[in-house]
C-alpha cells in the first residue's frame, strides 16, 4: 500500500506516562514546535497532585494534551487522535479519551506482567478497555532507546531518561513535524550545564523519527498545514504567566511599584514564582507565613502606595475573607487573583472548576461588595490582570480576578502586543501640599471613588481601618452614616460598569437561543457554537469577563432572545447571580462538576436536548 | 525637615480608654518619643505610621496625628511588614495587645521576628481580654478566674520575652505603665534598632484585671520587685540599690551587697548587645517572688533586616538585568514570527 501524507484540519494528541516519564516536557516541546511551524494550538496538562506517586500506578499518571490546528484553536480538544502511553497505567487512565479512529502508541517494554498487574489488568489490556479496534502500535521504546545510546557513554539511568525523546521523534514523524526546533531547544537547554547531553538527545529524537518511518508505523501520516494567521511576532504563554505579566504591565502603566504577598497553593503558585523572577521591573514579592498574611501584607503595601496583589486558590480565598472586608472598608486598591480548583475545602487541587464564584461575590461578613472579573483564555489572563489592576487603582476598590486551573496551566500562542496599545492607568493620588485637611472618604461625584493618600504624602495624615467611618475618616456609629457608607460602597462598585465594555453578541443579534458563559469555558462554547451552526442550528453566544458589575447592556441583550442557556463548571452559581441581578429573565442551565473542562460535545448535547 | 513637639503627634480625637487605664501612659510616651525619632532619623512626620490590630490598645492610631491603620484582629504585624517592605523609608510602629499578638496573631508575630523586618512592635500586656469584657488571654497566669474561666484557667501563659528570644528576636525590651521615662527610653532604643523591636509594656486593666501588675508597680515595692537593665551598668536593684544579680553555676541568683563578702564587682554587668541568648533568656524569664522582673532593653543585637534584603536584592537584580521594560519582557525568551 502506498504511503500518503494526508492533510487534516486539526489533531489532538495526548502524551501520558508516569509522573517521572517527562510527558509534560514532551507535550510542551511538541506544542512549541508546532507553534513555530505556524499552527494554532491549545494545551492542557493533566497531572496528579502527588509529585511522584508509586511508579506504574494509575494515581501516578501524568498527562499533557495538545490540540493543533491550521488556524486559531480554542480548546485542548475533547478526544484524542493519538495517545502516547508510556506504561499500562497511562493506558488505563486515558483510554476513555480515544476517538474511534485513534492511534495508540505504547511502550511495549513497559507492558510486562508486573506493570500490567500494577495497573489492574488481568488479561489483554486493549481488550479489557475495549479499544482493541484502534490502531495500536507497540514499540519497545526502552529497548530502542538503549540501542540508540549504546555508544553514548551515558549510564543506564541517564539513557532511560531519554526515552521520552524517542517517543517525541516518533510523534513528529506521524504528524510531519520538522525536528529543527527540537535541535535548537536541546542546544539552549543543555549548552551551559550539560553539553554532553545535547548529542545523545539529538540522536534519540532522530532515531525515533526514523524508526517510525522505517516500520511504516501507520498506513498514512498526517500534516496540519498552517493557515495564514495574523502576521507578527508570537510567543507561547500560560495563563499564570500571563497574569503575572499583566500585573507587571499595569504597574508600569500606572507608574507604581508592584507588591505581591502570597502563599504557595496549587494551581496558583506559578504566578508568585513568575513575579519573583522579575524584580528588575519594580516587583517586590513576599512569600508569607500563610494565606491571611499574603493579603494583609498586600493591604499594608497598598496603604504605602504600591500596586498590591495577592494570589491564591479556593481554600486560600476562604482564608482571605476577613482581610478582603478590610480592603473593602478602607477602600484601598487591591487585586486578588483566584485560580480556581475543584472544591469544596481541599477538594481537587490539580483539577479545574468554576465554583468559587459565589464566594467571590458574597463570601464576606456585612454588606461587602467588590468587583469580580474573570479571565477567559490563557493569553486573555494578561489583559484581564491589566484591567483588574486598572479598575482597582482608578476606582479605589479590591478586585477579585477569577482564573481557573485550566487557564493557569494551559497555554496558547499569543501575538505579542505593544504596551502603547494599552490605556493609561491613573492612580487617584491626592494632591499634596495644598494645605487642605484630607477627608479620606470624600468621593468623586462621577465614580464615587475616594482619593489615595499613601503613607509619606506630606500633610495628608489620616487613619483608616475596619471600623465604620464618616467621610472625614472619623469613627462613626451613627445609623444614618452607616447606611450612607454601605450604599456608597455598593454604588461605587456598580458604577465601574461605566468603564467596562459592552457585551458583544456572537451570531444573530436576536433570536431563539443565547448561550451564556464566563471564564475559561470560552473556547469550548465558541467551538460548540461553530459546530452547532455547521449542523444548521441558529444560536448566539455572549461571554462575560465582568461578573460584578455586569456590563451595562446585559439586560438589553438578554431581552432579545427567547431562551438563555447559562453554561458553567459549577452547579449554577452565575445563573443564580443573574437571577438576583436580572430577575426578569428565565435562565436554563448547563453544568458540569467533574474537575474537568466542558467537552465541546457536552454543550452541543445540552443545546440539542433543550430542543 | 521640620522639628516637632508632642503636640504634633496628638490627634483631635478624644481618647476613649477607661479612666486609670495603663494604655494612657504608653500613648503619652510614644507621642513624646516621636519628635526625637523624627529628629534622629531626619524624617518628616508623614513618614511615621502607626498600625494596630483589634483590642483596647489597638485604638491607639486614632489618637495619633500620623498615618494610621486600625486593622483586623491579629494581623497588624504582617500589615506593618507589607508597608515597611513596600516603603523602607517609613518609621513603622505596630500596636498590639496580648490577645492580638500572641493568640490570634501568634503566627504573624513570630514570623515578623524571624524575618527581622525593621518595625517597632508595642505589645500592651494586661493579661486579659478587655474589649470583650474580661476573658483570659494567653498571658493570664495559671488559675486566673475570668468569665470564660470561672473556676480558674488550667493552661500556662506565654512569657512574651521568652517567646521573642526563643524565636531569636534581635530586640526585646520591657516597660511598665507607671514608668513613663523608662518607656520613652525603650521606644527610642527600639527606633534606633534596625530590625523587629518588640517592646512589652505591662499595663493595668482597671476594669477587668485591676492590679494586673501591682506587685511590680506599687510605689512601695517597685524598686525591690523590678530591676531596670541598662547596657554597661551593673545589675543592681532595690530601694537602696543594694541587691544585685550574679551567676551561680548555670543559674541567676540574687545577692546583697556587703553580705557574705559580696561586692558590687561581683554583680553582673548588662550587655544587651551580646548575641548569645543564654543570660538574656534568664533575665527575661525572671519573676517573683525569688527574682525581680527585668525592665529595660534586655536584648539589642544587630542583624540583617528583611526590608533591607528585599530592597538590596531588587537593586542587584535590576543592575544585572537585560530587561528593563514590559515591552522588552514580552519579547524576551522564545518567540516566532508569522509572516
Amino acid at each position: 500500500m502506498e504511503h500518503k501524507v494526508i492533510e487534516t484540519p486539526d489533531v489532538v494528541i495526548r502524551f501520558a506516562g508516569d509522573s517521572g516519564d517527562g510527558m509534560q516536557l514532551t507535550g510542551t516541546l511538541f506544542a512549541n514546535l508546532s507553534a513555530v511551524y505556524g499552527n494554532g494550538l491549545s494545551t492542557f496538562p493533566d497531572y496528579p497532585s502527588e509529585i511522584r506517586a508509586p511508579k506504574g500506578t494509575v494515581a501516578g499518571v501524568s498527562g499533557f494534551q495538545v490540540h493543533i490546528g491550521r488556524g486559531k484553536v480554542n480548546t485542548p480538544g475533547d478526544y484524542c487522535d493519538l495517545l502516547v502511553a508510556m506504561n499500562p497505567a497511562a493506558l488505563r487512565a486515558n483510554a476513555k479519551w480515544l476517538k474511534r479512529t485513534a492511534t495508540v502508541l505504547v511502550n511495549a517494554d513497559a507492558f510486562d506482567d508486573a506493570l500490567l498487574a500494577k495497573a489492574g489488568f488481568t488479561g489483554d489490556p486493549f481488550e479489557e478497555l475495549h479499544i482493541e479496534d484502534r490502531n495500536i502500535i507497540m514499540v519497545p521504546i526502552t529497548h530502542l532507546t538503549e540501542e540508540s545510546l549504546k555508544d553514548s557513554g551515558l549510564d543506564m539511568n541517564a539513557v532511560h531518561k531519554c526515552k521520552n525523546m524517542f517517543t517525541l521523534g516518533m510523534a513528529c514523524y506521524l504528524y510531519s513535524r520538522p525536528l529543527d526546533y527540537i535541535y535548537t531547544y536541546l542546544e539552549s537547554r543543555f549548552a551551559k550545564k550539560h553539553p554532553e547531553m545535547i548529542e545523545p538527545n539529538r540522536k534519540v529524537v532522530t532515531d525515533g523519527y526514523n524508526y517510525a518511518a522505517a516500520i511504516q508505523a501507520v498506513p498514512n501520516t498526517y500534516t496540519i498545514e498552517p493557515e495564514v494567521q495574523e502576521k507578527g511576532l508570537y510567543r507561547n504563554i500560560t495563563g499564570n504567566q500571563a497574569v503575572a505579566w499583566g500585573l507587571i504591565a499595569a504597574a508600569e502603566k500606572a507608574g507604581l511599584p508592584l507588591f505581591c504577598g502570597s502563599y504557595p497553593i496549587t494551581p496558583a503558585t506559578s504566578i508568585l514564582e513568575e513575579l519573583a523572577i522579575h524584580k528588575n521591573l519594580g516587583v517586590k514579592t513576599m512569600q508569607t507565613e500563610d494565606e491571611i498574611a499574603g493579603i494583609c501584607s498586600a493591604i499594608g503595601a497598598s496603604f504605602a502606595g504600591s500596586l498590591a496583589v495577592t494570589t491564591t486558590s479556593g481554600p486560600g480565598l476562604s482564608l482571605k475573607s476577613e482581610a478582603l472586608g478590610l480592603a473593602v472598608m478602607t477602600e484601598l486598591p487591591l487585586v486578588l487573583v483566584d485560580v480556581q480548583r475543584g472544591g469544596p475545602c481541599t477538594g481537587l487541587p490539580t483539577k479545574t472548576e468554576q465554583a468559587d464564584l459565589s464566594e467571590a461575590l458574597y463570601g464576606r461578613n456585612g454588606e461587602c461588595p467588590l468587583v469580580v472579573m474573570a479571565a477567559h483564555s490563557p493569553a486573555h489572563c494578561f489583559d484581564a490582570a491589566f484591567t483588574a489592576a486598572k479598575v482597582a487603582v482608578e476606582h479605589m476598590t479590591p478586585v477579585i480576578l477569577l482564573s481557573e486551573g485550566y487557564l493557569g496551566n494551559g497555554s496558547e500562542p499569543w501575538k505579542i502586543p505593544s504596551m502603547d496599545a494599552y490605556p493609561p492607568i491613573r492612580p487617584r493620588f491626592v494632591s499634596a501640599g495644598d494645605g487642605v485637611k484630607f477627608r479620606p472618604f470624600e468621593r468623586d461625584p462621577e465614580t464615587l471613588a475616594r482619593r489615595w493618600a499613601p503613607v509619606g504624602t506630606p500633610g495628608k495624615e489620616h487613619r483608616v481601618g475596619g471600623l465604620e467611618k464618616n467621610h472625614d475618616g472619623v469613627l462613626s456609629n451613627q445609623p444614618e452614616n452607616h447606611e450612607l457608607m454601605v450604599r456608597e460602597r455598593e454604588e461605587k462598585v456598580a458604577r465601574v460598569a461605566a468603564d467596562i465594555p459592552d457585551l458583544v453578541v456572537d451570531g444573530p443579534q436576536e433570536g431563539d437561543l443565547l448561550l451564556v458563559g464566563w471564564g475559561g469555558t470560552y473556547g469550548h462554547l465558541l467551538t460548540a457554537v461553530d459546530q452547532l451552526r455547521a449542523a444548521g442550528r441558529t444560536v448566539s453566544r455572549v461571554h462575560f469577563d465582568f461578573i460584578n458589575p455586569l456590563p451595562k447592556n446585559t439586560a438589553e441583550v438578554f431581552a432579545r432572545f427567547r431562551r438563555i442557556l447559562v453554561c458553567e463548571l459549577n452547579r449554577g452559581q452565575f445563573a443564580a447571580w443573574l437571577r438576583t441581578q436580572l430577575p426578569q429573565f428565565q435562565y436554563l442551565q448547563c453544568n458540569k462538576v467533574q474537575g474537568q473542562t466542558f467537552l465541546v460535545q457536552d454543550i452541543v448535547e445540552a443545546v440539542e436536548n433543550i430542543g | 525637615m521640620a522639628t516637632y513637639t508632642l503636640k504634633d503627634f496628638k490627634s483631635d480625637q478624644e481618647v476613649r480608654w477607661c479612666a486609670g487605664c495603663g494604655d494612657y501612659s504608653v500613648l503619652a510616651a510614644l507621642q513624646r518619643t516621636l519628635p526625637k525619632v523624627c529628629e534622629e532619623k531626619g524624617i518628616d512626620k508623614e513618614k511615621v505610621v502607626v498600625v494596630s490590630g483589634i483590642g483596647c490598645s489597638s485604638r491607639l492610631p486614632y489618637y495619633m496625628d500620623t498615618y494610621g491603620f486600625h486593622s483586623i484582629h491579629g494581623r497588624a504585624a504582617i500589615i506593618a511588614t507589607g508597608m515597611k517592605v513596600a516603603s523602607p523609608d517609613l518609621s513603622v510602629w505596630q500596636i498590639s495587645g496580648d490577645g492580638d499578638a500572641l493568640a490570634i496573631g501568634g503566627n504573624h508575630f513570630i514570623h515578623a521576628i524571624r524575618r527581622n523586618v525593621d518595625i517597632n512592635i508595642l505589645l500592651f500586656n494586661n493579661r486579659i481580654y478587655g474589649m470583650t469584657k474580661g476573658q483570659y488571654s494567653p498571658t493570664s497566669k495559671f488559675g486566673t478566674v475570668t468569665k470564660t474561666s470561672p473556676y480558674g484557667t488550667v493552661e500556662e501563659p506565654f512569657n512574651p520575652g521568652s517567646l521573642v528570644l526563643g524565636a531569636k528576636g534581635t530586640f526585646f525590651a520591657r516597660g511598665l505603665d507607671t514608668k513613663l521615662a523608662l518607656n520613652e527610653e525603650i521606644m527610642l532604643a527600639a527606633s534606633r534598632h534596625e530590625g523587629t523591636s518588640v517592646m512589652e509594656f505591662l499595663t493595668n486593666c482597671v476594669i477587668f484585671n485591676n492590679g494586673a501588675h501591682a506587685e511590680l508597680s506599687d510605689r512601695a515595692v517597685t524598686d525591690d520587685h523590678t530591676i531596670v537593665l541598662r547596657a554597661g551598668e551593673k545589675m543592681l536593684f532595690g530601694k537602696e540599690r543594694d541587691k544585685g544579680l550574679v551567676l551561680d553555676g548555670w543559674k541567676l541568683k540574687v545577692v546583697r551587697i556587703g553580705v557574705d563578702g559580696v561586692t558590687e564587682d561581683d554583680v553582673l554587668t548588662h550587655n544587651p548587645h551580646e548575641d548569645n541568648l543564654g543570660l538574656q533568656m534568664m533575665l527575661a524569664d525572671m519573676k517573683g517572688p525569688d527574682f525581680p522582673v527585668a525592665l529595660g532593653v534586655i536584648r539589642d543585637v544587630p542583624a540583617r533586616t528583611y526590608d533591607h534584603e528585599v530592597a538590596a536584592q531588587v537593586e542587584k537584580v535590576t543592575a544585572a538585568a537585560r530587561v528593563h521594560s514590559v515591552d522588552e519582557l514580552l519579547h524576551s525568551g522564545s518567540t516566532w514570527e508569522l509572516k
